[in-house]
This record gives C-alpha cells, sequence and structure tokens, in this order.
C-alpha cells in the first residue's frame, strides 16, 4: 500500500473519517507518522479550546482574586488553589466520576462524559486556575504611576480596566503565560491515559503511539515520533506567541523589551 | 469498618503512601544532581558538551513528560542489562535480539532473576527515580541554568581581577551566589514534582493511584468478605484531599524557608524584609 | 529430517544448560484484576483459578514459582523483556499473540465471550459496546461494527455499562458470569461468540524449555483431572477436559 493511500485512510482516522480498522500487522513507518499525526487533531482542538475559554475565565478569576469584597475573592482563591493544588491527572479521573454521576439527574448532562466535553472543561478548569495566578501576579506588579495616572484622568471602572489595567496585564503575564500555553498542550496527552475512554478507536496521538508500541513491541519507533510532533506544536507556539508579545510591548524602548523565554514555571 | 480499612490491600495503600514520599525525597537531590549537570554542561566553553546540556534541557522540556514514562522504563532496563552483558559475558555468541525478545545472558540480568521480589521491587522504584530525576533534572537545569546568569557579571570579572581561574570562579563565586536566584524557580519544581507523582504507575511502581484503583472498583461477594459497589470516585476524592494537603504543606514550609534565606540579602524582597522590622 | 530433529534436540540441550541458572526462581505475571481468573484478595495478595492452577504446575515442574502484578496493556512488551519468565492472566491464544510470544498448550477451553448489558433488548450490532484495551474482544468489537469503547482495566468496562455509558460490555463469559449473577441491573444478553483458542501461559519465544516443562505439566493435571476439579470450582459454567 502506498503511503498516500495510507495517508488517505487514516488521515482523519482520529475524528471518524476513513478506514474504520486500525492496521493490525505489517505495520509501516507511513502508517505511524500518519495516524499518529492524526490524533494530534485532538491535542490541538483540546489545547486550542481550553486556551481560548480559559484565558477569558481566568482573567475574572485573577480580577475576583484581587477583589476587596470577600464574597468575590474566597470562590476565586478556592478555585485557585484546588486546580493547581491537586495534580491535573486526578483531575481527569475525578472529573469524569462526577461527570457520570451527573448524567442521570438530567439528559442535558448527556455529553459530558465523553471526552470532547467533559476532558475539555476540567482542562479548561485547570488552565483557568494557573493563568489566572499569573494574571493574579501581573496585576499585583503593575506599576503603581500607570493606575495613578488613570486616576488623574478621572478613569473609572470599566474605561480604567480595559484601557490602563488589562493591557498592562496582560503585557507583564504574556512571557509565563506563553510557558502555560505549552504545557497546556503537553498535558492534553493525559486524557485518553485516564478515566476517559477512548470511543471508536478516536483517541490523541499518545493513543496511537501507544498502539503502535504495544502491537509491535518496539516503543523506539512510535515514542520519538510523538516527541517530533510535540517540538513541532511547541516551536508553532512559541512562533505565535512571540509575534504577539511583540505587538503588545510595541510602545516600548527596544531594548526595554521582555524577550519570550521558556520557563518550566507552570507545568503540571 | 475498622476491619474493612486495615485489610492487606488497605496496608498495601498506606506503603504506597510511603514509597511516594521515599521518591520525592530521593529524586529531589537526584534531580537537582542531573540539573546542575545540566546547567553546568550548559555554559561549559567546550563546545560539544554546551551542545550536550543545552540539547538535553531543550528536547526534554519540549515533550510531553508522559511519553518519556512510558518509554524510559524499558529503555533504560534494556540499557543497562545491555551494558552488563557486554561486559559480563564476552564470549556469548548468540544475538541479543532474537527476534521479539531481548535475551541477555544470566549474569547480566538486572535483578538476577532468582533474587526475591523484594529486589525487583526495590529495582523497579530505581528505575522510576531515575526516569523522574532524568526529566525534573531538565527542567531544574533550566531553573539554575537562569539563576547562574542572574548572578552579576560585575561579580565574576572581580574574581577574574583577582587571578581566580575559571574553575575558581566557578565554584566559589557562581555557585554560592546563585542558590538565592534560583530558589523560587525549584520550590515551584518541588510543588510540579508533587504533581507528577500520580504518574508513578505508568512506570510500573504499585503506587497510591494503583491502589485506590483497585479498591474503589465493584467487590463481588464471591470474591471479598467486603463486598461493595463502585467506590473509585471516593477513593479519587481522599487522593485529591492528600495532594491538596501536602502542597498546602510544602507552600508553608517554603515560604518560611525562603523568609529565612531572603533574609539580609541585598534582593527586593530582603530590602522589604528589613523595612518592615 | 533426521539431523532437523537432532539440531533441535541438541539446541534444546544447550539453551536448557544456558537457562538452568536463570530459572530457579520463575515469575509468573499476572494482572489481578481479572475475576475469577485472577485478582487480589483482601490481603492483597494474586488468588483465583489461575493462581491455584499455577502453584500446582509449579509444584510438578518442580519449578519456585514467585507472583508478580503488572497492567495489561504492558503485559507482554514486560514479558518480551525478561521482567517475568511467564504470563497467566487469562490471556486466549491468538495468531496475533502468538507472533511475538509463545504459548503453552491451553489450560482451559476456549472460553466463550459473552455481552452483558442492563435490558434485554439493547442492540448488539449498532449500539456501543465496551472492552478492555488490547484484549480479543476489543478487536472483535472493532471488526463487527458496533462503537467501541475502550478501557483500561475490565472493571472500568462493566461500570461504564452501569454508567449508562456503553450499551454492552463483552468480555470472558467466566469473568461477566459473577457480575451478572450478582448484580441485579446486569443480565447476559445476545448469542455468545467463540473468540481466541483457550487460556495459556504466555513464555518467551526463546524459553522453550520453560514452555515444555509447563506444557507437560498442564498435561498432567489434564490426565489427572485435577485441572476439572479446579475449573469446576472457579468456572463453574466452563467446560470440563
Amino acid at each position: 500500500m502506498s503511503c498516500t493511500q495510507t495517508i488517505l485512510d487514516y488521515g482523519l482516522r482520529a475524528i471518524g473519517y476513513g478506514e474504520r480498522l486500525l492496521p493490525r500487522s505489517d505495520f509501516t513507518l507511513c502508517q505511524q507518522f500518519t495516524l499518529i499525526g492524526s490524533g494530534m487533531i485532538w491535542n490541538i482542538y483540546f489545547g486550542l479550546f481550553a486556551l481560548m475559554f480559559g484565558f477569558c475565565f481566568a482573567v475574572a478569576l485573577a480580577m475576583g482574586k484581587d477583589s476587596p469584597r470577600v464574597l468575590l475573592r474566597k470562590p476565586s482563591e478556592w478555585f485557585i488553589f484546588i486546580f493547581r493544588g491537586s495534580p491535573l491527572f486526578i483531575q481527569f479521573f475525578f472529573g469524569y466520576f462526577v461527570f457520570l454521576s451527573l448524567k442521570p439527574i438530567h439528559p442535558m448532562f448527556e455529553s459530558l462524559s465523553a471526552a470532547w466535553l467533559g476532558a475539555l472543561i476540567v482542562l479548561f478548569c485547570n488552565t483557568s486556575a494557573y493563568s489566572a495566578e499569573i494574571f493574579y501576579g501581573a496585576l499585583k506588579s503593575i506599576p503603581k504611576g500607570d493606575t495613578e495616572a488613570a486616576d488623574a484622568y478621572g478613569m473609572s471602572g470599566w474605561p480604567r480596566f480595559k484601557r490602563i489595567v488589562f493591557p498592562t496585564m496582560l503585557r507583564l503575564a504574556w512571557p509565563a503565560y506563553t510557558n502555560e500555553a505549552i504545557f497546556l498542550f503537553h498535558s492534553t496527552t493525559l486524557i485518553f491515559f485516564t478515566g476517559f475512554p477512548a470511543r471508536q478507536q478516536r483517541g490523541d496521538a499518545l493513543y496511537y503511539a501507544s498502539y503502535f508500541a504495544d502491537k509491535t513491541f518496539n516503543p523506539f519507533v512510535p515514542y520519538p515520533i510523538l516527541a517530533m510532533y510535540f517540538i513541532l506544536v511547541t516551536l508553532l507556539i512559541i512562533g505565535v506567541f512571540g509575534i504577539a508579545n511583540k505587538r503588545l510591548n510595541r510602545h516600548l524602548p527596544s531594548q526595554a523589551r521582555p524577550k519570550l523565554r521558556l520557563r518550566p514555571q507552570i507545568i503540571r | 469498618m475498622a476491619c474493612y480499612l486495615t485489610t492487606g490491600k488497605h496496608m498495601s495503600l498506606y506503603w504506597s503512601v510511603g514509597t511516594v514520599l521515599l521518591l520525592l525525597a530521593i529524586t529531589a537531590p537526584a534531580a537537582l544532581m542531573f540539573g546542575f549537570g545540566g546547567a553546568a554542561a550548559a555554559r561549559s566553553s567546550f563546545t560539544p558538551l554546551r551542545w550536550f546540556g543545552k540539547t538535553y534541557m531543550a528536547l526534554i522540556r519540549g515533550v510531553p513528560d508522559i511519553a518519556f514514562f512510558l518509554f524510559f522504563v524499558i529503555a533504560l532496563d534494556q540499557g543497562f542489562e545491555w551494558a552488563r552483558h557486554q561486559v559480563l559475558c564476552p564470549d556469548w555468541t548468540d544475538a541479543i535480539r532474537q527476534g521479539n525478545d531481548f535475551v541477555v545472558c544470566a549474569e547480566a540480568k538486572l535483578p538476577q532473576g532468582n533474587a526475591p521480589q523484594w529486589v525487583h521491587e526495590v529495582y523497579g522504584f530505581f528505575v522510576a527515580v531515575l526516569t523522574f530525576a532524568i526529566v525534573f533534572g531538565a527542567f531544574a537545569g533550566n531553573v539554575l541554568f537562569g539563576a547562574m546568569r542572574a548572578v552579576p557579571a560585575a561579580q565574576l570579572e572581580t574574581a577574574a581581577a583577582y587571578g581566580m581561574s575559571k574553575r575558581q570562579t566557578f565554584w566559589r563565586i557562581l555557585v554560592p551566589q546563585m542558590w538565592v536566584f534560583a530558589l523560587p524557580g525549584l520550590s515551584n519544581l518541588w510543588m510540579v514534582l508533587i504533581k507528577a507523582t500520580p504518574l508513578l504507575f505508568l512506570l510500573g511502581v504499585e503506587d497510591i493511584v494503583y491502589w485506590a484503583r483497585e479498591l474503589g472498583g465493584t467487590k463481588n461477594p464471591r470474591f471479598t468478605d467486603y463486598p461493595h459497589g463502585d467506590w473509585r470516585m471516593w477513593y479519587f476524592l481522599a487522593l485529591l484531599v492528600f495532594y491538596l494537603a501536602f502542597t498546602k504543606v510544602s507552600e508553608v514550609v517554603l515560604d518560611r524557608v525562603m523568609a529565612r534565606l531572603t533574609h539580609g540579602q541585598a534582593t527586593a524582597a530582603g530590602e522589604a524584609q528589613r523595612k518592615a522590622t | 529430517m533426521k539431523t532437523l530433529i537432532t539440531a533441535t534436540a541438541l539446541l534444546a540441550i544447550t539453551a536448557g544448560a544456558a537457562l538452568a541458572g536463570s530459572h530457579s526462581v520463575v515469575r509468573l505475571g499476572t494482572e489481578g484484576a481479572y475475576p475469577p481468573y485472577n485478582f487480589l484478595n483482601d490481603a492483597g495478595e494474586v488468588d483465583g483459578f489461575e493462581r491455584e492452577v499455577g502453584d500446582e504446575l509449579c509444584a510438578r515442574a518442580e519449578l519456585t514459582c514467585e507472583w508478580v502484578t503488572n497492567e495489561w496493556d504492558s503485559i507482554i512488551p514486560n514479558l518480551v523483556s525478561g521482567n517475568y519468565d511467564a504470563i497467566i492472566a487469562g490471556m486466549s491464544i491468538t495468531a496475533e499473540r502468538d507472533e511475538v510470544i509463545d504459548f503453552t498448550t491451553p489450560y482451559t477451553q476456549p472460553d466463550p465471550s459473552s455481552f452483558v448489558a442492563a435490558s434485554a433488548d439493547v442492540d448488539l450490532a449498532g449500539g456501543v459496546i465496551a472492552a478492555q484495551t488490547g484484549t480479543i474482544q476489543a478487536g472483535h468489537v472493532a471488526s463487527m461494527g458496533a462503537t467501541l469503547l475502550e478501557f483500561a482495566t475490565p472493571e472500568e468496562t462493566v461500570a461504564a455499562v452501569k454508567s449508562g455509558e456503553a450499551d454492552a460490555v463483552l468480555a470472558d463469559r467466566a469473568f461477566l458470569e459473577p457480575i451478572a449473577a450478582e448484580d441485579a441491573d446486569l443480565q447476559m444478553v445476545g448469542d455468545d461468540v467463540l473468540l481466541g483458542g483457550g487460556i495459556g501461559m504466555g513464555i518467551r519465544e526463546s524459553d522453550t524449555e520453560l514452555k515444555e516443562k509447563f506444557s507437560a505439566a498442564i498435561e498432567s493435571m489434564k490426565a489427572d483431572g485435577s485441572l476439572n476439579v479446579l475449573i469446576a470450582k472457579w468456572l463453574p459454567e466452563s467446560a470440563p477436559f
């Protein structure tokens, strides 16, 4: 079977298109590259959506933690503590059981126990908590002069937040937030390894990598392929976030612009 | 109830908590050593060594840690046995890879085939520690590398001016001063390490996740004295609470250590401490 | 032909001599989560049908045996890389597995696989069927047209049916029978399917000596009927030899 044919058959296998049965014997390198790459669709889906929704919620959480009102502050603090203080792995396990027990209550919760929604919710909560802590730290280090100037101009409430607090916070938090994004993508590999079942052999990159490792009894081929894909994704994130970083800091003199540096602040 | 919580299986669960703590206690210094080696290599003036250090740190941080856990155990184990095989059985003529089998001579087996079970368990534990140390060593290396760069250049120049050699400057000036800068990153890493321990069961160590899953599963009255339904949710809740408590305690302790270390230091935090008193 | 036999015999002898040292203790790998075949009892020890069979086989083959548990999905790689010497974990003999490892003669008759569901009128052909990853049942569901839902442990597959996540579960009949009997919500449905060729012990391909020893011991247990006694005790539904 030619490689093009394999790609046509298995390129979208992870989302249910193409050949229904996975290859069972005579595994070729092309099959491993195609299927593991096809699994990356799920990793990117989970990473992208959790990051997008998580961003908005994280800003709200950070403002909540910074709020003088106890009713806002305490719940935010607890949310951040619970999701940052426990392993993501256990959160997936636990989340799956909770979703299962919600299911009989109302048909609304029907799809919660499927990975595409349930795992996304857990991942969303997790990344929100981590990002919120980053944003909170940035909020605390906004130069006093900036907010004083806003007060002097008579700004308050929404305009003050939109024009002064939010852009500065984002600018300060950006390098750390880039790392959060990278490690979020890495942690998407945990999903099918924990409580969430793979449906009709549709799984993420790690699911297929371990499938091949299991069938060929040779871990030295599929895992390096998986590693290669993830390095590509990591480079892509650094590139995209680097462009955003440039834009966020465009008003600063060039030597004062903070450079993005990969730091291990937030893996979980 | 008391009887249920003290069955042999539950005892194994409590033991596995000890295993996790022991793993943390051994891995932390081991990872620090790997990290120190990596950071020192990345700063080396010898180009291949520098590349090696940088590749080690970049490669491991660019790939999900779980992928390493999945194949390091078998790879390390086979690597050790292969090396021992080369040394101990030089006149072995058969191929090591016979089809799918990995066969080394009996003397090279690790642990020895007839060793008691606890030796196997200790060996498995050791491989797990090594895997953790290699992976987290890369992260620690990155923190230390940053900390080494944070030491003011003037200090190193002064050392050079006093006629110190490169080696002397490294050990007497750079290393003692970098810890203050490294501590926030390292304490963060400690938290990360705690939260990575539930992945231990991937490395073949029977840890708390393994036992929680085993104990929580539905028990059929034909095979046990304590039949029950699906209790996994409650066992995992207990794990969740355990980890939350553990991180909280670590946080408090690390904050105190940090406060003590910054005392009298010429950093912003040290300055704040001085003003407060 | 004759030379071939002599050569094989010679090879067996030399291999036997080389391996004699490594087999003073034989390590038996099992999953410990598949009652009644193998499970962990309240004391945390391996128990079940295979525990009793394995101990008896070791006694007959005059081997010192030690029990080890290992996760199902890595049970073959760990055998192949030498972490234990034999798999005795309810593993059906299939052509696919036989390419990688060797099997002793089977110690059970081919055991049918059954479906268990929460209601009798479940659509087995088009519904959602749960199975354990890497089992012959998972392979069967994938090829029969139903939606396959894979879990890492047998426990989770049954839990999925109870929670309504899956319509039915496909697993060995002997595993499902006690569960369906004890749980009022679950029942056997549909026709049994015959997969695999009985359960055998998995041995490394290079380890012919051990395979012969265990096969001989299994034959002797079959011959004097002691295997049938154990089958009747643990697997009452299965056919005796």
